[in-house]
C-alpha cells in the first residue's frame, strides 16, 4: 500500500513541478486540480481545462502560461496555503446555525450530504439525525445534532498538539496532518460530536491523490479524527453548508452572528437570526455545562407524527442497554 | 542497634555473610531461564499483535466512537499507581524516620522506575498515529492535561531512577570487589555505577545530602503525576469523571496498589532469592499495618467520590451511579471494591493475615482489584453519553476488548516485569549497606 502511495504522489509532484496548471488549478480549485492527475502531459497535446466561468475547453498544453508566481516547492505550497488560510478562518464572521426541531421529518438528507461530502463510513456522522424521547409522555421528535462550535470548547482545550482549534470565525476544525489520535477530543466533548477513523478510512486508496483540504477534512486519515466542521470549504465560497442546503424541510438556518442573519436552506429566505430565535423560544443544548454553542434549536412544537413501530423498538432497546 | 557490641572479626564474618547472601541470586538464579522465556513468549505476542494494531489502525481493539478510551488508558492508570509507591515507601517513610523500610525501599524503587518507563510507552500505544508522537514535543500545547502528564511522568522516572541509581554506589563498590568472575559487561556497569566509592566521609556526606535532596523533591512530583492523570478524565464535563475529589482519589488509590504490589514483590523475591533473614516476618507485618491505613485512607475517598452524587442523585450522576452498584458493572465493581479496599482494610488488622502467605495473597487480589478499578473508572462513564447513541452498529453500545487489545495490554505488564528482572538480576535488591549499617557493622568493614 505504502509502495503505491510514494509512486502516485511522485507522479504528482513531477507534473506539478512543470508548473503549468497551477493559476488554472488555484481558481478552479479542487475538481480541476484531481483531473489533472494524470501521468506527464508532452509538447503538442491538448489537455481540458475548464474556465473560470464554467466552460469546458480544450487547449494546447504548450500554449498554457506559466503563472507568474514566486518559485516554491508547488505540492507543498499548496497544502501550506490551504492550512494557513484554514487555521486562519474567514475574517469578519462569526457563523450560526439555527435548527427548527419542528420542521425535521427525518428525511437524513443531511446526513447523506455530509457523509458523501466528507467520504465517511455509514457509522460515521458529522451530522446525526437523533430520535429524542425523553419520556413515554411525551410524543418523540427528531433532533439533528452537528458539532456545537462551542466559543467554550471542551475539546480544544484538552489537545495536545493543537490540531484541533478555534478559528476567528468561531469555527472549530480539525488538522489531520498533525493529529496524534489521543481521542482525548473525544473524550472530552458533552455532544459526542467527535468520531475517529479507526481503521482505513473509505476512500482511502482513491483520496490519497488529493492535496489535504483542512476545511474539508478531506482525505480521510487512519487514526485521526474528524468532526462537522460547517462546512467551511463552502462557507469560502460563500455557500450555505452540505446539511443545510441538502434539507427539504425547511429545517436549518444558517448564516453570520455578526450580520445577525440567518439564510434557511430550503426557502433561501433570510431572517434576522435574533428575532428568529427569540420569538420562537430558541436554546441551545446542555447550557448549563457553559460550553457556549453556536448551534440553536427551536423547539419541537407541533409533534406531528409518531415514531413508527421499529424506531420504537429500537429506543426501548437503547433504554435497556443504559441499564 | 548493636553496633560496638561486634568484635572488628565478627562485623567482617557478619558483612560477607551478608553481601554472598544478597548477591547468590545474582549468580545462581535457578529458573532464571524458564521465566525469561516466558516473558520473551509474551513479548513476542506483544510484537504482533501491536504489528497488526499498527498495520490495521486501532480498529483491532474494541474501543469505538463511544468508547474511545478503553483498556490501554485504564492500564496506563494502572501502571502510574503501581510507580507511585517509590515516592510512599522511600520518601514518606524513609524521611518520617521509619527505619523498617530499609529493606523494601529498593524493591519499592524497582517497582517504580520500571512502571513510570512503561506508563509513558504505554500511552504510545494507545495512540492512533505513533508516528507523530514528537507532534508533542514540536506543536505542544500547555494547555493541555497530557502535556502535563508528559512532563510530571518524565521528572518522576527521571528522580525514581537517580533514587534507584544513588543509594546503588556503596553497594556497586561492594559487589564489584567480591563477584569478580561476574560477565566482563555486569562489572564493566558496576564499576561505572560505583562513581569510585571508597566510602570516605566526604562521600557518605555528599550522598546522604543528594539522597535526602531527592526524597524530598520526589514528593510534590509524586503528588502530580497522579493528580494529574486523574485530571485527564475530571477536566472533562462527563458523569462519573467530573470530580473535584479525583486528585486525591486516584492518590491515595495508588498507594493501596503499590503497597499491594511492593507486598507481592517481596514474597516473590524473599522465596526465590531466598532472603528470609532479610524480609522478615517483622517486614510483612509492618507492611500489613500500612496495607490498613492506607486502604482506610482510600475508602475515606471512596466514600466521598461515590456516597456524595449518589445522595443528590443527579441526572447523569443517578444513572451512572446505578450501573456500578447495581447494573451491568455491578460484578466488577463489588470486586473492585471489596477485594481492592474492603478486604486490604480489614484483614491486615488480624495478627494472622499479616504473615507473609497470606498477606501475599491479600495482596493479589488488591493488585487485581486495582486494575479492574481502574477499569471501571475509564470505560463505563464513556457508555452512557449526555445525548443518545444511535444509528450506529448494535456494538457501539458495549465495550468488548479484543485479542490484539489484551496482547498488547499484557505485553506492557510484561515489559515492566522484564525491566524489574534485569534490574534485579544485575542489581542487589537488598540495599546491602545500608542493612549491615542497621546490623551495626561498621562503616570500614562496609568498605574495606
Amino acid at each position: 500500500m505504502s509502495n503505491s502511495k510514494g509512486k502516485k504522489s511522485t507522479t504528482r509532484r513531477d507534473f506539478l513541478k512543470s508548473g503549468l496548471f497551477i493559476g488554472a488549478a488555484a481558481t478552479t480549485g479542487i475538481g480541476l486540480f484531481s483531473s489533472f492527475t494524470t501521468p506527464k502531459e508532452t509538447k503538442g497535446e491538448k489537455v481540458k481545462v475548464m474556465t473560470s466561468d464554467g466552460n469546458l475547453v480544450e487547449v494546447e498544453v504548450n500554449k498554457l502560461e506559466k503563472p507568474n508566481l514566486p518559485k516554491f516547492d508547488s505540492a507543498s505550497l499548496d497544502l501550506n496555503e490551504l492550512q494557513k488560510r484554514g487555521r486562519e478562518g474567514i475574517a469578519g464572521k462569526k457563523w450560526v446555525m439555527v435548527i427548527d426541531l419542528s420542521k425535521c421529518r427525518n428525511a437524513r438528507k443531511c446526513m447523506d450530504a455530509c457523509q458523501h461530502a466528507h467520504h465517511l463510513k455509514p457509522e460515521q456522522h458529522h451530522i446525526n439525525v437523533l430520535q429524542m424521547q425523553t419520556d413515554d409522555n411525551l410524543a418523540p421528535y427528531y433532533m439533528p445534532k452537528p458539532c456545537m462550535h462551542c466559543d467554550n470548547t471542551p475539546c480544544t482545550k484538552v489537545c495536545p498538539v493543537d490540531a484541533t482549534f478555534k478559528r476567528q470565525d468561531g469555527i472549530v476544525l480539525i488538522d489531520n496532518e498533525r493529529c496524534i489520535g489521543c481521542r482525548f477530543c473525544v473524550a472530552a466533548c458533552p455532544y459526542s460530536a467527535r468520531v475517529f477513523n479507526w481503521s482505513e478510512t473509505i476512500d482511502e486508496k482513491k483520496d490519497n491523490n488529493d492535496t489535504y483540504n483542512i476545511e474539508l477534512n478531506v482525505p480521510q486519515k487512519k487514526g485521526t479524527i474528524t468532526k462537522c466542521l460547517f462546512s467551511a470549504d463552502r462557507l469560502r465560497e460563500n455557500k450555505l453548508p452540505y446539511c443545510v442546503s441538502a434539507c427539504p424541510n425547511g429545517t436549518y438556518w444558517f448564516g453570520d452572528r455578526n450580520e445577525d442573519a440567518v439564510t434557511n436552506g430550503t426557502t433561501g429566505e433570510t431572517v434576522r437570526f435574533s428575532e428568529l430565535v427569540e420569538k420562537n423560544a430558541g436554546y441551545t443544548l446542555m447550557p448549563e455545562l457553559g460550553t457556549k454553542p453556536s448551534v440553536y434549536y427551536l423547539p419541537a412544537k407541533d409533534r406531528v407524527f409518531d415514531f413508527d413501530e421499529e424506531d420504537k423498538k429500537r429506543l426501548e432497546e437503547e433504554r435497556h442497554h443504559e441499564h | 542497634m548493636s553496633s560496638e557490641k561486634l568484635t572488628k572479626e565478627e562485623a567482617k564474618t557478619r558483612f560477607e555473610k551478608m553481601v554472598s547472601d544478597i548477591t547468590r541470586p545474582m549468580t545462581h538464579h535457578y529458573g532464571l531461564n524458564v521465566w525469561i522465556f516466558v516473558l520473551l513468549m509474551i513479548l513476542s505476542l506483544f510484537g504482533y499483535a501491536y504489528f497488526i494494531q499498527v498495520r490495521d489502525g486501532l480498529g483491532v481493539t474494541g474501543m469505538h466512537d463511544y468508547a474511545a478510551w478503553g483498556m490501554y488508558i485504564a492500564n496506563f492508570v494502572f501502571f502510574v499507581a503501581a510507580a507511585l509507591v517509590g515516592m510512599l515507601i522511600s520518601a514518606v517513610l524513609g524521611l518520617s524516620g521509619q527505619k523498617w523500610i530499609t529493606p523494601v525501599s529498593r524493591i519499592a524503587e524497582m517497582i517504580a522506575v520500571a512502571f513510570a518507563m512503561i506508563a509513558g510507552l504505554v500511552i504510545v500505544f494507545d495512540m492512533g498515529r505513533p508516528d507523530r508522537v514528537l507532534n508533542v514535543f514540536i506543536h505542544g500545547r500547555v494547555q493541555s492535561p497530557i502535556v502535563w502528564d508528559l512532563t510530571v511522568v518524565t521528572t518522576y522516572t527521571i528522580i525514581s531512577t537517580l533514587l534507584l541509581v544513588l543509594p546503588l554506589i556503596p553497594d556497586m563498590a561492594i559487589i564489584k570487589k567480591r563477584l569478580t568472575n561476574a560477565p566482563k559487561w555486569q562489572m564493566m556497569i558496576w564499576n561505572m555505577l560505583s562513581l569510585g566509592w571508597i566510602g570516605t566521609p566526604e562521600q557518605y556526606k555528599i550522598l546522604h545530602r543528594s539522597i535526602r535532596a531527592l526524597l524530598i523533591l520526589i514528593v510534590p512530583v509524586a503528588l502530580m503525576i497522579h493528580t494529574v492523570t486523574s485530571w485527564l478524565f475530571a477536566m472533562t464535563p462527563r458523569a462519573g469523571w467530573n470530580s473535584t475529589v479525583f486528585g486525591p482519589y486516584f492518590v491515595t488509590g495508588a498507594f493501596v496498589t503499590g503497597v499491594a504490589g511492593v507486598i507481592v514483590a517481596m514474597y516473590f523475591f524473599r522465596q526465590n532469592y531466598k532472603l528470609k533473614d532479610y524480609l522478615t516476618d517483622f517486614h510483612f507485618d509492618k507492611m500489613g499495618k500500612l496495607f490498613v491505613l492506607v486502604a482506610m485512607v482510600y475508602m475515606y475517598f471512596n466514600v466521598n467520590e461515590f456516597f456524595v452524587p449518589g445522595y443528590k442523585m443527579m441526572e447523569g450522576e443517578d444513572h451512572h451511579i446505578l450501573t456500578l452498584f447495581v447494573g451491568s458493572w455491578a460484578g466488577l465493581f463489588w470486586f473492585a471494591q471489596i477485594f481492592g479496599n474492603i478486604i486490604p482494610m480489614f484483614l491486615p488488622i488480624f495478627k494472622f493475615f499479616r504473615k507473609p502467605m497470606p498477606l501475599m495473597i491479600i495482596s493479589v487480589l488488591a493488585v487485581l482489584g486495582a486494575w479492574i478499578k481502574r477499569y471501571i473508572i475509564v470505560i463505563p462513564g464513556q457508555l452512557h453519553p449526555f445525548l443518545p447513541v444511535q444509528n450506529v452498529p448494535d456494538k457501539f453500545h458495549f465495550y468488548v476488548p479484543t485479542g490484539p487489545e489484551i496482547a498488547i495490554t499484557l505485553g506492557t505488564i510484561g515489559m515492566a516485569i522484564t525491566i524489574i528482572t534485569i534490574l534485579a538480576k544485575i542489581f542487589p535488591v537488598i540495599p546491602i549497606w545500608e542493612v549491615a549499617e542497621e546490623k551495626g557493622i561498621d562503616k570500614e568493614t562496609i568498605n574495606e
